[in-house]
């Protein structure tokens, strides 16, 4: 993969939102989340759940760090790099997307 | 033995429900058996609903409510309904027939997750020949509508020598449909398309040509639509995982409540399968027959013995084993390593522009007694 094939860092005022066909619930036989989608199943630590509860589509990038920074308690921007490479990664399979922040 | 010593190591995932073997198309690749049982005897819903209950308790996530044409039920909206209650993510697997906005509405308010629909074609002269009716204008309004009602769609086309040489336009068709996947099925050799497989194997070129073409598509729209192709067994060196394993994630149920470890497990002969309407779902996953004879690794012959992908390809697909050298235990023929590889390739070989007559589906369910289902035709 080129560089130019990296998928350009979303805005981080865009809101991260569930795609359609895509749940989270918990997996009353092997404990813990599980994100289910038309194919499958992908299953989630605890941190990807956490930032998966929090794509609602109101909540922007910048202020899904800051609620995960306070229930960490760390600083934004040790971790940012680490959300928004998971983030890109569920858009790139369509788990995720992301609409234009700035409405309301 | 690895993990046949204490029966199951692993938690089912998904849930194959074959509502009907009813259907109103004939397609010659058919993967139903070629053998139906009595529609009289199809599980009533609360049969189902059972099922259900047990497939989440047993840890299954995801149900394909499939036929047949799952849209034949008239309680499809409540089947729906039940499996959300026990957990499951729901997908209809569907011909599109029989989708009225009205039927489209009800299932999305049942909780359905996803919906699946089967075109044979990108355009309709190919696509009806194919399905044996017309079809394909009433598959592409199911398509719109289930955009429009916001529900996710995947778009299956089964390929095959008479459709492989327009997957551009498949694709196409796919994209301007807005669907969130298309799934480019080179056709398995079970059932009726066994019995096809001369008039409808690919050449060698053709399933080169739409590789490459799905590969740059999958590329170019990255994001927008998942292009799922995969190279057929009968063109590679190393079988396909078939189910992921034998008994190790998935299990089926038919119209009659008969579970089996895949869809095609009638292809191999002896194998007894129990039925939910006498035992739980759990008991059957544990100890039934069918599901242990294949179940880990300790039946595997050589070469698959004592190889490193036994574990990564399970020694392939058991019922191609059965179908191709009568031997369901043998290693799959799709294997470069199988003594038997020379009857796949024999095949292949003989594959040509010449066409073959089909022989279309027949089985119940099918309206228009013109269609003369009987006869060989030339598709």
């Amino acid at each position: 993969m080129s560089p130019a094939d990296d998928p350009p860092p979303p805005h981080p005022s865009s809101r991260p939102l569930l795609a359609v066909g895509v749940r989270i619930q918990s997996d009353r036989h092997g404990g813990g989340m599980v994100l289910l989608y038309p194919e499958g199943v992908l299953r989630l630590n605890q941190t990807g759940a956490d930032i998966l509860s929090l794509c609602d589509g109101r909540r922007s990038i910048d202020e899904i760090l800051a609620v995960l920074a306070e229930t960490y308690d760390a600083q934004a921007q040790d971790f940012a790099r680490d959300v928004i490479e998971f983030l890109n990664l569920l858009h790139a399979r369509q788990f995720i997307r992301f609409t234009p922040g700035g409405l309301s | 033995m690895t993990n046949d010593a204490s029966g199951v190591d692993h938690r089912p995932l998904g849930l194959l429900a074959e509502l009907t073997h009813r259907c109103p198309l004939s397609c010659p690749y058919c993967s139903n058996p070629t053998r139906y049982g009595p529609v009289a005897e199809e599980l009533s819903g609360d049969e189902w609903r059972r099922v259900f209950e047990e497939a989440g308790e047993l840890g299954v996530l995801h149900v394909l409510l499939s036929g047949g044409e799952p849209l034949l039920r008239a309680d499809l909206a409540d089947l729906v309904m039940s499996a959300r209650r026990a957990g499951l993510y729901t997908n209809l697997i569907t011909s599109g027939l029989g989708l009225t906005p009205r039927r489209a509405e009800g299932l999305r308010e049942a909780g359905l997750d996803s919906v699946q629909i089967s075109l044979q074609a990108d355009e309709q002269g190919t696509a009806d020949r194919i399905a044996g009716m017309p079809a394909h204008a009433a598959k592409l309004r199911a398509a719109r509508l289930v955009r429009e009602l916001g529900l996710p769609l995947t778009i299956n086309v089964v390929i095959h020598r008479h459709n492989i040489d327009r997957v551009e336009s498949i694709i196409q068709l796919a994209e301007s449909l807005g669907a969130h996947r298309l799934e480019l099925a080179n056709v398995q050799f079970y059932g009726w398309a066994f019995r096809n497989r001369d008039g409808l194997l690919p050449t060698v070129a053709q399933i080169d040509r739409a590789e490459s073409i799905a590969a740059e598509a999958g590329t170019r729209l990255k994001g927008r639509m998942t292009i799922l192709y995969v190279r057929p067994d009968y063109f590679g060196d190393r079988p396909k995982a078939c189910m992921s394993g034998w008994s190790r994630r998935y299990l089926t149920v038919d119209p009659v409540g008969d579970v089996l470890p895949c869809p095609t497990a009638r292809e191999i002969p002896g194998l007894r399968f129990d039925n939910v309407r006498h035992r739980s779902l759990d008991r059957i996953w544990a100890e039934s027959d069918a599901f242990n004879r294949f179940r880990g690794t300790g039946w595997m012959p050589e070469p698959c013995q004592s190889c490193d992908r036994r574990e990564v390809d399970f020694g392939g697909c058991r019922c191609q084993a059965a179908l191709l050298t009568g031997d369901a235990s043998a290693t799959d023929p799709a294997c470069s390593l199988s003594p038997h590889r020379d009857l796949l390739e024999r095949a292949v070989r003989s594959a040509g522009p010449d066409a073959q007559p089909l022989v279309y589906r027949e089985g119940p369910g099918r309206t228009g007694a013109a269609r003369g289902g009987r006869d060989a035709r030339t598709c």
